[in-house]
């Protein structure tokens, strides 16, 4: 699909949504191989190990994410793709290239292949919309006629038509990330980096980008691989997501697996807040039943238990009743994913009906505590 | 002395400052302007990494920073004679006001351009640029407005520095002052060219001001 199509698409439908798209299964876009990062060790200091034997691949088409808490080793990892820190040890290939063996100059075409967008966005001040978009063209050299038809529709892609004389001061922070953007596929890049670029907008522009985000990733079938800190970016666009602390990856996989059946405490931390409990709730579980306490569980469904009535199900099950204390429907890596905390009467009789039902339909549960 | 000698000899002084004055800060910021650049993208990590030199050229900008200006004007006369045949003189005295600037910029110049913001520079390579297409498009682009405002200072700077190459015949509104001001006892000549400074130093301030507003994009409002 070209730009320009691209852009009356968006034009047209803004708030459409949009299904990401099935990334391809087969050579990765981008693949680490025990990749290992040391800062410092010189001058008799200790090195800092930031990045400790990565393996990890990058989905040609997917929309990737990288989630850990500051300091986790995130933004030297995203950094390695294109080159701007160096592996201590270890590979980083990019569509079969290894980045680590070119040449400056090899490099730079690489770059050129590679769009980036940052957390403070980093627009030239100097510069209009339409020049700070031009920016990478006139760097790759391309002339100015090629320039002027190009800048135009990108612009008009990330909503920004009108805007293409304004100066960055004169744009808000969601306007300067679409800019940002627009700027990051000026070269028709294969694969897009995006280093925390919604962290420093509100949560409304947030979503506007991620959603712009995942249209340029189905419409320009662009790969995209972004670091976050929040749960809430990798649950609106990723479809696939690694879990980084420490320089580990610790988990990884389709984000909806992830969501289902969180393996790591690092993972279930990040997910807290998603899945949180309200607080009244919170402060009234007991760990051990009492006679008379109903249990608390939360009931996960996805894929095919999403869309089965499992919850007047279960009542007729257990035939006692069921109280519904918590929960919601939200997509997540495209399909619906719902959590329900729910009590029941804690007698041993009743629990030993739920867990067959539960065995029997395939729904993911989890026993929080007891409530009186 | 009459009215019409005194004007005379004020208008001839006003022409010489700002002969030396324009000779000097267009010959000094030109050297220097690369020297800054240098500066400030030659430590180690940098754009261009040249740490030892980076460092030994920082110390020669120290030393010429540190000699006083007067002491520097007598002490390169050999050199000003090498460079224009003569070591007295207006043109002579263009010397030393440019060796005095060059330092002087260059610390200015780099200044300006350490102050961009770093995320800049990692944009720029992230996007495939060189280092001197860094330099060209992003850092002196962005740099502008520090960078007219350093030649204002620069200016400045050297209309005070004019004064004192009288003591090498250099002439100008300083040594017209001293001259006849002081040693001839004229307080109103005295005051009329501390006057002229002041209005000389007004106009460059507010001209280099208007010209760093234009370049200034940072804080627009719609």
């Amino acid at each position: 699909m070209t730009i320009q199509n691209a852009a009356t698409d968006v034009a047209t439908s803004v708030q459409a949504e949009v299904a990401p798209k099935e990334p391809v299964r087969g050579a990765p876009m981008v693949s680490f191989e025990g990749v290992t990062k040391r800062f410092g060790g010189t001058g008799g200091q200790p090195a800092f190990t930031a990045l400790d034997g990565i393996d990890f691949t990058v989905a040609h088409g997917a929309i990737t994410g990288i989630i850990g808490r500051s300091g986790a080793g995130k933004s030297t990892l995203i950094r390695l793709v294109n080159g701007l820190e160096k592996p201590t040890s270890g590979k980083v290939v990019v569509d079969g290239t290894e980045v680590g063996g070119l040449s400056e100059s090899s490099l730079r075409g690489l770059r050129r292949q590679i769009g980036m967008i940052f957390q403070h966005f980093n627009l030239l001040s100097s510069r209009t919309a339409f020049d700070n978009v031009a920016l990478p063209l006139e760097i790759a050299g391309v002339d100015a006629r090629t320039i002027k038809a190009k800048v135009g529709p990108l612009l008009d892609l990330v909503g920004l038509g009108d805007k293409s004389a304004s100066y960055p001061s004169e744009l808000s922070g969601g306007q300067k990330q679409r800019v940002g953007i627009a700027r990051a596929l000026a070269t028709d890049p294969k694969l897009l980096l995006s280093d925390e670029a919604t962290s420093a907008l509100d949560p409304e522009t947030t979503q506007s980008i991620l959603e712009l985000l995942k249209r340029i990733n189905a419409e320009l079938g662009l790969t995209v691989l972004l670091i976050t800190h929040e749960m809430e970016v990798v649950k609106t666009i990723a479809t696939d997501v690694a879990v980084i602390d420490r320089g580990l990856i610790v988990e990884s996989g389709r984000v909806f697996d992830l969501y289902a059946s969180p393996k790591h405490e690092t993972t279930r931390t990040l997910l807290a807040s998603s899945l949180a409990l309200p607080e009244w709730l919170r402060t009234s579980i007991k760990p051990v039943p009492a006679a008379g306490d109903r249990a608390l569980v939360r009931l996960v469904f996805f894929g095919k238990t999403a869309f089965q009535p499992l919850t007047a199900r279960l009542v007729a099950q257990l035939g006692s009743d069921v109280n519904i204390l918590a929960g919601g429907i939200e997509e997540i890596g495209g399909k619906p994913f719902g959590s329900l905390v729910v009590s029941y009467s804690a007698d041993p009789a009743v629990i030993e009906r739920a867990n067959r039902f539960y065995a029997e339909t395939g729904l993911t549960t989890e026993v929080l505590g007891y409530v009186a | 002395m009459s009215p019409d000698m005194l004007l005379n000899l004020l208008l001839k002084s006003l022409s010489q400052t700002l002969q030396m004055v324009a000779a000097a800060g267009i010959i000094g910021s030109l050297i220097g302007l690369p020297i800054g650049i240098f500066l400030a993208t030659s430590g180690k990590g940098e754009l261009f990494p040249a740490p030892t030199i980076n460092r030994i050229v920082g110390l020669i900008i120290n030393a010429a920073r540190s000699t006083p200006f007067i002491i520097l004007v007598v002490a390169i006369i050999p050199f000003t004679r090498l460079v224009t045949g003569t070591s007295i003189g207006t043109y002579a005295a263009i010397v030393p006001l440019t060796i005095a600037t060059i330092p002087f910029f260059a610390r200015l110049v780099e200044a300006a351009i350490r102050e961009i913001d770093k995320g800049l520079i990692e944009a720029a390579r992230a996007m495939g640029a060189t280092p001197t297409q860094i330099v060209f498009k992003v850092l002196l682009a962005e740099a502008r407005p520090s960078l007219m405002a350093a030649l204002t200072m620069t200016m400045v700077s050297l209309i005070g520095y004019s004064a004192m190459v009288g003591a090498v015949g250099g002439g100008g509104l300083g040594d017209l002052g001293i001259r006849y001001g002081y040693q001839r006892f004229m307080p109103e000549m005295m005051l009329t060219v501390v006057v002229v400074l002041i209005v000389l130093v007004q106009l460059v301030q507010s001209a280099g001001d208007a010209l760093a507003r234009r370049f200034d994009k940072r804080n627009r409002k719609n």
